[in-house]
């Protein structure tokens, strides 16, 4: 009971991040995620780390890159107008590797739309907001203890596979006050900076792959003078205009993170054993699926749930496996419907797959989700 | 002859570079080398970012830990480098567009918050990478392919822009007057704090056959011919400056350094502890 805390979802991310290592901050203040922000400012410098606040959130981008890049762990924190600005230098990672974490707090859109209103839409950008080809991790906490855990899991494989890292949490979980019990340092895996397996004599690269296809460039001012570029670039880092090193770098930057995506696959499955149907949902609406699956059990409806952490790279076999043998699957979500045809795909016809959506800046009552489930069992799924 | 030492700051393996015949870029990035030498600073503590352009290219070719960031963006990468690592010293290079049209934003609070890098600003007064677009410099009346009856559009004064907002130390000179330009570089490198340095370099093709100067030769003339010292440009009546135009020094000022002033905060946060 000692180490029990009063923390909002915010201040759990700040938490989180500081206790995987994060030593810089930039970023550029915006609702509901300013927080996290103002946490990091007070915070940072008492650990001998730094704290920036930037013109603008592409300037965000930009100095949290510099400072990865000169061997800093790093973190920016924003909401939808700030995200769309990010997504210029988001690519910038994704092609020249380096580690960050981004947290979009989202709000509803489009966009100033309205700021202090919770949503989900921002599920596709996060995929696909940068432009071009390229994977991408994102993670969904429900909770503000699971906040604090995915923030240290975000920043752990933005630097194991050297990627940009999404944290996609909601207003609901930004926000929400949580009495929570933190874990001690000891208690964590922290993974550290990736260094250079060889020196410049012996021929050393620092875009050539290791074995897990992810290479070891190293930080700046340690005496290898490399290159770093969002061109298109082979393993000596300088730019190439060459198909096949396109080819090979292309599939190589998707390859990374497939070859790893179930060990980060993270979700939950309640009530699934002799379930039926499912009510399939994320962030902080799976905390109202949750309240009204366990009503409609009382009900004796055969429904369980599956909760997606992981929201990207899509969990594709859990679905699928699922699908199998269920009559249908129900995505809640706090938009006009983004992940909904996700599951549907992966579900690839085995079970029909139905939306409720709900995007007038109010959070789902458990009675709303309740009566979709019924609708679900009463066969009048679509 | 006297011996190229500066040469080591090349990768060789890298060269021949890719900039058009004599184009200017290239005297810009041998004087930043020669300035390096000149300072004395430690190779392997030496970072060089760029943004994107003709110019930014330069990158590639020096032989430091280098970074070819995205267009404009090179100033808060260089910002996050030297905030995460004080120690290291920090030189960017960019174009006029680079710097002052879709970088303008991060240039200025660059510049506001007095960190300490060394910004060359290598002006051709036009979009030399994409094809001779028209640029926030480029002068009025001027021909680019966006302004094909002449430009409308008022330019900046990049180095009033940059004083204005906060920098330490701003500096001009050209192509043409190699050495004056390495020594504005160094000594923008020896200030502790936001320096900037704009280079004036000729770009024969997609500026100067467009405002009949095709002749890179002709652009360096035009530059020995109409650059004046800022001393004498000081005393020089209104009626004699048309078409002319200062290099020099133009504010030296150094006031309390970022990095320094977050130590500050790095000690109260800290209860006072050094
Ligand atoms: C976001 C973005 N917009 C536009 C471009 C296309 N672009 C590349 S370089 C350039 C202009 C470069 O001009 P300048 O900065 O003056 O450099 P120069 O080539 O003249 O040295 C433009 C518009 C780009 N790369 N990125
Ligand atoms: S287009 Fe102009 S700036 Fe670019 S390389 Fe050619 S001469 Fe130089
Ligand atoms: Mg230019």
């Amino acid at each position: 009971m000692n180490n029990m805390k009063l923390m909002q979802g915010n201040e759990a991310c700040a938490a989180g991040a500081i206790a995987a290592g994060v030593r810089f901050f930039g970023g550029y203040p915006i609702t509901p995620s300013t927080e996290i922000a103002e946490t990091m400012a007070k915070v940072l410098p008492s650990v001998d780390g730094c704290f920036v606040q930037m013109e603008d959130e592409i300037g965000g981008m930009g100095v949290v890159l510099g400072a990865s890049l000169a061997g800093k762990k790093v973190l920016t924190a924003t909401s939808g107008p700030g995200f769309s600005l990010k997504q210029e230098l988001i690519g910038y990672a994704a092609c020249a590797e380096i580690p960050v974490v981004i947290v979009n707090v989202q709000r509803v859109g489009p966009s100033t739309g309205q700021p202090t209103s919770p949503a989900q839409g921002d599920v596709m950008q996060a995929r696909w907001g940068t432009h071009g080809d390229h994977p991408m991790i994102a993670l969904s906490p429900w909770t503000v203890r699971e906040t604090f855990d995915a923030t240290v899991m975000a920043v752990n494989y933005a630097e194991r596979f050297r990627t940009p890292v999404i944290l996609l949490m909601d207003e609901i979980v930004g926000h929400l006050r949580e009495n929570i019990e933190l874990p001690k340092s000891d208690e964590l895996n922290i993974y550290p900076r990736r260094r250079p397996s060889k020196t410049r004599a012996q021929g050393y690269e620092p875009y050539a792959p290791e074995k897990d296809l992810v290479p070891n460039p190293a930080d700046f001012g340690t005496g290898y003078h490399i290159h770093v570029t969002g061109l298109v670039h082979d393993y000596t880092g300088f730019p190439s205009g060459s198909p096949a090193v396109t080819e090979e770098f292309i599939d190589r930057l998707h390859k990374k993170i497939a070859i790893a995506q179930d060990e980060i696959t993270h979700y939950d499955e309640f009530f699934m054993d002799d379930a039926e149907y499912a009510v399939l949902s994320y962030g902080g609406v799976a905390r109202t699926a949750y309240e009204a699956v366990r009503q409609a059990r009382e009900k004796g409806i055969k429904v369980g749930m599956i909760r997606l952490m992981t929201i990207w790279p899509f969990a594709d076999k859990v679905i699928r496996r699922n699908a199998e043998k269920l009559k249908g699957i129900l995505v809640p979500e706090l938009n006009y419907g983004q992940l909904k045809y996700e599951v549907e795909r992966a579900a690839a016809g085995k079970c029909p797959v139905k939306l409720l959506a709900k995007y007038n800046t109010e959070i789902f009552t458990p009675s709303e989700i309740l009566k979709a489930i019924e609708n679900l069992e009463g066969g009048r799924i679509l | 002859m006297k011996e190229r030492t500066y040469e080591k700051y090349f990768r060789q393996n890298r060269l021949p570079h890719i900039w058009c015949p004599g184009c200017g870029n290239g005297i810009a990035m041998k004087a930043i080398v020669l300035a390096v030498e000149k300072q004395k600073l430690p190779r392997d503590k030496t970072i060089i970012v760029s943004g994107i352009g003709c110019s930014s290219r330069a990158s590639g070719y020096m032989d430091f830990d280098t970074l070819h960031t995205a267009h404009g963006r090179a100033i808060p990468f260089a910002t996050g480098i030297k905030l995460a690592n004080p120690e290291l010293n920090v030189i960017v290079i960019t174009g006029d567009g680079d710097c002052t049209a879709i970088g303008g934003n991060h240039f200025i609070h660059g510049a506001r918050r007095n960190i300490d890098l060394t910004v060359v600003l290598f002006n051709n007064t036009i979009y030399g990478m994409t094809g001779g677009q028209a640029s926030p410099m480029t002068p009025l009346h001027k021909k680019a392919t966006t302004a094909p009856y002449g430009s409308v559009d008022r330019p900046f004064d990049a180095c009033k822009l940059a004083q204005a907002a906060g920098a330490s130390y701003v500096a001009r000179s050209t192509a043409f007057h190699v050495q004056h330009l390495t020594s504005m570089i160094a000594e923008g490198i020896a200030c502790k704090g936001f320096s900037f340095i704009e280079a004036l370099v000729q770009c024969p093709t997609a500026y100067g056959r467009k405002n009949k100067m095709p002749d890179p030769s002709e652009m360096m003339k035009w530059m020995r011919d109409n650059a004046v010292m800022k001393a004498a440009w000081d005393k020089l009546p209104e009626d004699k400056r048309t078409d002319k135009f200062p290099i020099g020094v133009f504010h030296e000022q150094q006031t309390v350094e970022y990095t320094k002033a977050y130590r500050e905060v790095i000690e109260l946060a800290q209860g006072g502890r050094k």
